[in-house]
């Protein structure tokens, strides 16, 4: 497809007004994998992939981001970020296809249909998003991020405005599309990391994690007792009391 | 519950007792305070001449006002696009802002003469500055995350701004122009004030000179109708094309 996605390594510590927001730490995000971070609210994973991105400019940042290939990051990159961040005066799939309006390459309607349709929101393409329900808005997201075709993927809790039945397609869906793809996604869903991380970190008060995944490749059976085995002890792990 | 035309017809009725009122008890002579029933008198018998009058001022007015909205249009675009043009620029225009305009009126006459041009150059001077800074305010402060996402993109500049940058800040631009709606009329009618022939503001200068104060009254009526018709034009085509959608949805 493209070139091959790189590993990418964030090795530093990052304060706001000389507040600690995470580290020193250490987070390796393999090549072509699905890497998860999890962790409470307020830890600073946000913080973390914003400056993977290259768009925070908050927060002082000591320390390096690198790629293994020694390439920069911009330009290969897709973010979904928290928010959904439609563009209130553009319909459906003009938001899903912002990105190449904003490059100025051909407008693909073709593909932009065909993941409104895996999306399950054909229906809703002429729409403007205030017609939309919290969960319709993210999946928007979701379809223009994965109409991105980026090597590396940023993904915020992505799945986080679903339902239960609408969040295992969507995982389903996005483990498909970027399969093979650096991807890391942020979440504080121990069932969504179970299912989909080739790795698995917890950001915690303390610093980073790595957690063992559960053996199966991504994405796992949600019914595959393994798979929720290793939810349950994510669980207890993000419960034991942060030590001050 | 009142509805609003009850309560827009219900204040025009208090206003012309009051005034009415006025003229009866304080027992004013028609050449300072002609009653309304003899105002509304003139404007019947005089509509031709007053409507003539007033065709020629709303021109200049609807001219002023496209050509300042367009003109203030692009100039905070490109404020907005370069740094360095803000630099020069705008000390320039909060300068220009310190000049009353009437200042300017009799130089306007000089160089562009006495007819419509002189008075479309006024409306759009006093429009000018309050479009431009609306929307330039607005151009200024598109929310970091929609540009972040731009960015990530691949958006350059140019495709940023005309892809994020206008179309979020289309509200604000609308509010200057709501704004020119009502000063627009002003300017035109200072500009026919310092020489015209023609005009809603000649005809009330004219009339008042010659004592036909009730006629001065009428005009003065109809250049609020229309001023009123204006802005209450300006107001919907802007909720209809530029405010709607993106005043609803600030990203999270």
């Amino acid at each position: 497809m493209h070139p091959t996605p790189p590993e990418l390594v964030i090795d530093g510590s990052a304060r706001i007004d000389g507040t600690p927001i995470f580290g020193p730490l250490r987070l390796r995000i393999p090549a072509g994998r699905w890497t998860c971070l999890l962790g409470p609210s307020g830890v600073g994973k946000t913080t973390l992939l914003r400056l993977l991105a290259g768009v925070d400019d908050v927060s002082d940042f000591t320390g390096t981001i690198s790629a293994s290939d020694g390439l920069p990051l911009p330009g290969r990159m897709a973010l979904m970020a928290q928010g959904d961040l439609l563009m209130p005066w553009l319909d459906v799939l003009g938001n899903v296809t912002l990105g190449a309006r904003l490059r100025g390459t051909p407008v693909d309607r073709e593909r932009a249909f065909a993941m409104l349709e895996r999306v399950g929101l054909t229906d809703h393409a002429g729409k403007t998003p205030d017609a939309l329900s919290g969960g319709q808005r993210q999946r928007v997201a979701l379809a223009r991020t994965l109409m991105e075709d980026r090597p590396i993927v940023l993904l915020d809790e992505p799945f986080s405005a679903l339902d239960a039945r609408t969040r295992a397609q969507m995982q389903d869906l996005s483990a498909e599309h970027l399969a093979g793809r650096t991807v890391l996604m942020v979440t504080h869903d121990p069932a969504e990391a179970a299912r989909l991380g080739d790795a698995i970190n917890i950001l915690s008060e303390t610093g980073l994690a790595e957690f063992p995944p559960p053996h199966g490749v991504p994405p796992r059976p949600v019914d595959d007792s393994k798979t929720l085995a290793a939810q349950g002890r994510l669980l207890a792990l993000l419960r034991a009391p942060a030590i001050p | 519950m009142m509805t609003r035309a009850f309560t827009i017809a219900a204040s025009t009725v208090l206003a012309l007792v009051l005034w009415q009122g006025l003229v009866t008890l304080a027992d004013l002579p028609p050449f300072i305070l002609p009653d309304p029933v003899r105002v509304f008198e003139t404007l019947w018998k005089s509509r031709a001449l007053i409507a003539h009058h007033a065709s020629i001022t709303g021109a200049e007015v609807l001219l002023g006002l496209a050509l300042g909205a367009m003109l203030g249009g692009f100039s905070a675009i490109g404020l907005a696009a370069s740094p360095m043009a803000r630099r020069l620029i705008r000390p320039m225009m909060v300068f220009s802002q310190s000049i009353p305009v009437f200042a300017l009126a009799p130089i306007l006459t000089l160089w562009l003469g006495y007819g419509l041009w002189s008075k479309v150059a006024m409306a759009l001077l006093i429009i000018y500055f309050p479009v431009t800074s609306a929307f330039f305010d607005a151009l200024m402060r598109t929310p970091q995350h929609w540009l972040d996402l731009g960015r990530i993109m691949g958006a350059n500049r140019h495709r940023l701004m005309w892809h994020i940058r206008v179309p979020a800040a289309l509200p604000g631009f609308a509010s200057g122009l709501r704004l020119a709606a009502v000063y627009a009329p002003i300017g035109a009618i200072i500009g026919e004030w310092v020489g015209a022939s023609k005009g809603l503001g000649y005809l009330m200068l004219l009339a008042n000179g010659r004592a036909k104060i009730d006629l001065m009254f009428a005009a003065l009526i109809v250049l609020a109708v229309l001023t009123l018709l204006l802005h209450a034009g300006v107001d919907r085509a802007c909720r209809k094309w530029l405010d709607g959608k993106a005043a609803r949805h600030e990203p999270a």
